[in-house]
């Protein structure tokens, strides 16, 4: 009887659609990107909300990326030791955590936790803003809402990123450092000399570019779903939820084909 | 004529001329037609979903029209653009449903939001009219308080402080006593009524409550005593106060106080008892 009620209350959508709500979805995204990026270049540029954001998303991050970057690098090189040791070649371990996480965990493992951070929290005050009417204030009161709320968290987002990916490869060296020489007993000047030496151009390119593109994805997913939150607190909830599923998945899909196209462009050795 | 130019006193404010407005294909206005005069209060009347608050929406160019013209102001807003629509925004003022105060602001914030925008006024100018508007509404002394820490009725004085402060030739007011006690609606209608009276503002007002529509239009402000007073029976004085009221997208009504009162359609005489 319950599953027959459950049943008879799904309202089913055909195929059609379907494809036409997600393809209107992608055109209003798009659209939302293209105005962010135009207000770049459009009066006024609201200074002070950028440097406001900035301080909450890149300090307000700054110790969970330590975190998250500490323990990738500590994890990286405890799971990659056993491996190397049964070639003789544990000393490479530097190398190996420096390429890692510069390439590729420091800007993903960064991604992902800014993604879980600051889209939802993007995503929920923009969300609750448009379902108490407060952006229709706005646009009453005279003020765009892309360019008073959407380019400065897009414009911080993308700032921020770039400098906590940083920070997130450093502590991931050093968290392989302290595995490497408190547990495995390597020295440590061979360990952080090896780790200097065996980066090139292209691994730091490419471990820089990838938080410029994340922090976009990042900022304007949590933007679009906070600023087409309908239904109260439970749409809300749920374009927080999506805005974080979203954005994550963006990050490792844009990764696989942004570390392909680099990887021809700066060609690799 | 710019719009930053104030309007002439002489044309309607408000012009809606066949408009057509539909969600998701469910029609919600079909052609409604009516005008709001210089000084004149139109007030909105229907049932639950009947597109009242849509009207202000559309009269503020939030949403547009799937049909059918718009003037406000002397302008055709039905194809401006967001940017021509923002600087008209400056003339216009608007109270929403649940105040919708920024809540992350303090009430100096929210009230002086718009001059702060402009940028063209000084701190010490914006400070004196954030008071005046405030004191306007006698919330002077919240003036650093947050939303959250105001109660329903102050969060709507303050959402008018805020609309009023540049003066707007007209004002939309989206159910400003709904969910009020008897007590703080009577405040809020006072107001509203102070507001049409001393500044001779026009506007239009959506409401559930006849009550507070009937007040406005037997009451006025008098500036001696600093209180809503009733007209003296027999007066011969008009207050400009109108009543719409819409049906199945449609007006089915357009017409002053007595001509309501008066009204032999089934539907009105029984919306009224």
């Amino acid at each position: 009887m319950a599953a027959g009620d459950f049943l008879s209350n799904v309202e089913l959508i055909s195929p059609s659609e379907f494809a036409k709500g997600k393809i209107l979805a992608v055109q209003n995204y798009v659209l939302l990107c293209g105005q962010a990026m135009a207000n770049l270049f459009r009066r006024p540029l609201y200074v002070a909300d950028i440097i406001q954001q900035a301080d909450f998303i890149g300090w307000g991050s700054i110790s969970i990326i330590v975190l998250a970057g500490f323990f990738t690098g500590a994890v990286l090189a405890q799971n990659s030791a056993s491996t190397l040791e049964r070639f003789g070649s544990v000393s490479l371990i530097g190398q190996l955590v420096s390429v890692g996480m510069v390439r590729q965990l420091g800007p993903v493992i960064t991604g992902l936790m800014v993604a879980g951070r600051n889209a939802s929290g993007i995503a929920s005050e923009l969300g609750s803003m448009k379902v108490t009417e407060q952006i229709d204030a706005m646009r009453a009161l005279g003020t765009d809402p892309t360019k008073k709320l959407v380019t400065p968290r897009v414009v911080a987002t993308v700032i921020m990123l770039f400098f906590l990916t940083i920070i997130a490869d450093l502590f991931g060296i050093v968290g392989g450092s302290m595995v490497a020489i408190l547990m495995l007993g390597l020295d440590s000047h061979q360990y952080w000399t090896s780790s200097w030496q065996v980066l090139q151009n292209a691994d730091v390119i490419t471990g820089l570019i990838q938080p410029v593109f994340y922090g976009f994805v990042i900022s304007t997913i949590g933007c679009y779903y906070g600023m087409t939150a309908k239904g109260g607190t439970q749409g809300v909830g749920r374009g927080t939820t999506q805005a974080v599923v979203v954005s994550s998945v963006l990050i490792v899909v844009i990764d696989f084909f942004l570390t392909r196209v680099l990887s021809i462009v700066l060609v690799y050795r | 004529m710019l719009a930053g130019q104030r309007a002439e006193s002489s044309g309607p404010v408000v012009v809606f001329e066949n408009v057509v407005l539909a969600f998701e294909d469910k029609p919600v206005l079909d052609g409604v037609s009516f005008s709001v005069s210089h000084g004149e209060t139109k007030a909105l009347f229907g049932i639950a979903g009947s597109g009242k608050s849509s009207i202000l929406k559309l009269a503020l160019g939030l949403i547009r029209p799937d049909a059918g013209r718009i003037q406000v102001l002397g302008h055709d807003i039905t194809e401006m653009s967001e940017d021509e629509l923002l600087a008209l925004r400056d003339r216009i003022g608007m109270i929403f449903q649940e105040s919708a105060l920024f809540d992350s602001l303090t009430v100096r914030d929210n009230v002086a939001f718009r001059l702060m925008e402009e940028g063209k006024v000084s701190e010490e100018e914006i400070e004196r009219r954030v008071r005046e508007a405030l004191s306007f509404v006698e919330l002077e002394h919240t003036i650093d308080r947050r939303p959250a820490e105001l109660s329903g009725g102050m969060r709507r004085r303050v959402a008018i402080a805020r609309a009023i402060i540049t003066q707007p030739e007209l004002l939309l007011y989206d159910s400003p006593t709904g969910g009020l006690d008897p007590v703080t609606s009577t405040t809020i209608v006072e107001l509203i009524v102070k507001q049409r009276d001393v500044y001779k503002t026009s506007a239009l007002l959506v409401s559930h409550r006849l009550q507070d529509a009937f007040t406005m239009a037997t009451h006025y402000f008098d500036r001696q005593t600093n209180k809503m007073s009733s007209l003296p029976a027999g007066s011969k004085r008009e207050l400009p106060v109108t009543f719409l009221v819409i049906r199945d997208g449609k007006v089915i009504f357009d017409g002053d106080a007595q001509q309501l009162a008066s009204s032999k359609d089934d539907y009105i005489r029984e919306y009224i008892s």
